[in-house]
């Protein structure tokens, strides 16, 4: 039986059932919760003890990419051709400013896309069997991966918040 | 606990949308407007593809004869299509206004809006970025403007506003589509979840595999809010370096130090119009009204009154400036915009952009959706006057008698023009056909949680 997996999707109409049992869940030291929501919901991040996200990390170095590179093109490609234009120095500092701030803007948005797509695991096209389409309307889903010989332990603390329905699968695969 | 009928109604004023009862209710009501379009969609949706082929065609036939095709010519160089690039940049803007300001300051109206006016964005960026290739005349040799390696070793000028032009307007362009398509990868997901077959098929792949896991939602969260702080900035960079491309240069009537502000107060003003001339019909045809309802347009109707009122300031500005300021050639500029050949031009954009809106200062009018989309209608066709009025009475009339001269926009330009309307309608007809035109999962972030345990708070 060793390394044997259980899982459980359950379905939430209510969002304080759901962050009870995710609460439930995580003093009975079960580690591998994954909910579903429709819509952002703050409660379900606290519950589940989340931190920073690591995407300002990817935004800033972009940014700041974008920033050198604005100054870097603008001054190499004056320098590079040295031609004066309208009486004023080889490098220009004020007008370059509006260029290394276009660019800061683009290359942080792109940065902080790159960093969304690699730390929330996005495109992922892999079939998943545990979904529910409600889990996109009105549901609240909380699926949960547990030793096959704390099974009913975990379904019992599930069942006390009444969910609509609970489905029960033999192995947990990554989705 | 019993409420009173009038606690009820307090409960009701604190909610945005009090029609809509349970959160999957929003996903019946919006994807359901993706199934089968009706005539009226259709009519319509020939019609703006009928002005898409008058589109290309005034360009192939401009692009054939030459830009002697157009009626530009010395002294006025710059005509309808700068006039429309900046008409339509400024539509742009309100978007993302909407999208990101209003993210950020946590306006709980936008959330009803904004998709709309995200889809305006990107097609109205979409529109404004042919124009400046229109205007080229060779416009195979468009990519002159950005700075690659060639074998002369030439370098674009980047001290030339028209360069941070380019910058700006790529960049934004580039910006709003990847907020817009992240923005709505929610809904594509709900939308998936809602449809079968081909439609499913098309879905399950735009929506990149998103499942609303906590893990997804929680670097969405992160990554939104950062997104829309660059969008910030960059929409009120884009319109000062748009109005840099006149104020930089020495002529009358162009350069002055308001340009910046007074082109990105008129930018949001005309947008924020564009999206009532939008949204308008959109809730009548498919019944929105729980979704869009009259304070929606309320607070849009104020934030046009309050960027009008801001367009209004400048232009008063103007002319005191000229009347003040010691600048002959100044005085002689704005006094011929005023009541020279051009006089009509500069009392349509008086009239439609200073006085009618003067009209929502009074609440019943605000409330009045007939009233609000007739009063933006007058507001888009001010505020392309507005910048027909800048580009062309400014060169028309500059410092010698000698240089003065007439323009007059040819049938090729107007076909552009109009053509141009037709271009970006077409798309975004499309677009409430394809993506979910109201946010599903926003709205739901506005909506009272669903509790088992009533009487109390929610959790924390």
């Amino acid at each position: 039986m060793n390394g044997t997996t259980h899982g459980f999707l359950a379905s939430f109409e209510y969002l304080d059932s759901t962050v009870d049992t995710i609460e439930g869940l995580r003093k009975a030291g079960f580690k591998e919760i994954r909910v579903y929501t429709p819509y952002p919901e703050h409660h379900i991040e606290a519950a589940l003890g989340y931190g920073q996200s690591p995407v300002r990390v990817f935004t800033l170095v972009g940014g700041l990419t974008g920033t050198a590179t604005g100054f870097a093109l603008t001054s190499w490609t004056s320098i590079d051709w040295a031609l004066v234009v309208g009486g004023k120095p080889q490098v220009s500092i004020p007008p370059y400013i509006v260029i290394a701030f276009e660019l800061t803007v683009l290359f942080g948005a792109l940065a902080t896309v790159i960093g969304l797509f690699i730390n929330a695991r996005i495109p992922d096209f892999k079939p998943s069997m545990i979904y529910d389409p409600e889990f996109s309307a009105g549901r609240y889903g909380v699926y949960v991966a547990v030793p096959a010989e704390r099974a009913d332990e975990a379904r019992r603390i599930i069942e006390k918040q009444e969910p609509n329905e609970i489905r029960e699968g033999a192995e947990a695969d990554h989705a | 606990m019993a409420t009173t009928a009038s606690a009820e109604r307090v409960r009701r004023g604190a909610l945005t949308h009090p029609d809509v009862e349970r959160l999957g209710q929003v996903n019946e009501d919006i994807v359901k407007i993706l199934s089968r379009p009706g005539k009226g969609w259709w009519t319509l949706f020939l019609l703006s593809g009928a002005g898409v082929v008058l589109f290309w065609g005034s360009w192939i036939h401009q692009l054939i004869l030459g830009i002697g095709a157009s009626g530009l010519n010395i002294p006025v160089g710059w005509g309808v299509y700068i006039t429309s690039f900046v008409f339509w940049v400024g539509i742009a803007h309100s978007g993302t206004l909407i999208s990101a300001i209003l993210f950020l300051f946590r306006a709980p109206w936008r959330q009803a809006v904004y998709r709309a006016a995200e889809a305006m964005t990107v097609f109205a960026v979409m529109t404004a970025g042919l124009f400046p290739l229109i205007h080229l005349g060779r416009a195979w040799h468009a990519y002159w403007l950005f700075p690659y390696p060639n074998s002369r070793f030439l370098w674009p000028n980047f001290k030339s506003p028209l360069i941070w032009d380019v910058f700006a307007v790529t960049t934004y362009f580039t910006v709003s589509a990847v907020f817009f398509f992240l923005g709505t990868v929610p809904d594509i997901a709900a939308a998936r979840d809602g449809t079968t077959g081909l439609r499913k098929k098309f879905y399950s792949i735009i929506s990149l595999g998103w499942r609303g896991t906590d893990r997804q939602w929680h670097h969405f969260g992160k990554a939104y809010i950062f997104l829309a702080a660059l969008a910030t900035p960059l929409v009120l960079s884009v319109h000062s370096v748009v109005s840099w491309d006149f104020a930089m240069a020495i002529v009358p009537g162009w350069h002055s130090t308001i340009f910046a502000p007074y082109f990105v107060a008129g930018a949001i003003y005309s947008g924020v119009a564009m999206v009532i001339t939008l949204l308008v019909p959109m809730r009548k045809a498919w019944g929105l009204e729980k979704y869009l309802t009259a304070k929606h347009f309320d607070a849009l109707a104020k934030l046009c009154l309050l960027t009008g009122m801001i367009v209004f300031y400048s232009y008063l500005v103007e002319f005191f400036l000229a009347w003040y300021g010691a600048d002959v050639v100044e005085r002689a500029s704005i006094y011929n915009r005023m009541f020279g050949t051009y006089w009509w031009a500069s009392w349509i954009m008086l009239t439609c952009n200073g006085f009618v809106p003067q009209l929502l200062w009074f609440k019943r009018i605000r409330y009045s959706i007939p009233a609000l989309w007739v009063i933006s209608i007058f507001v888009n066709i001010g505020m392309w006057f507005e910048r027909y009025v800048i580009v062309v009475t400014s060169l028309h009339h500059e410092y010698e008698p000698f240089a003065w001269g007439i323009y007059r926009p040819s049938h090729t330009e107007m076909g552009i023009l109009i053509g141009s309307f037709c271009w970006f309608f077409f798309w975004f007809l499309l677009f409430t056909r394809i993506l979910p035109p109201v946010a599903i999962s926003e709205l739901k972030e506005v909506m009272p949680a669903p509790l088992r345990h009533r009487s109390g708070e929610a959790h924390s």
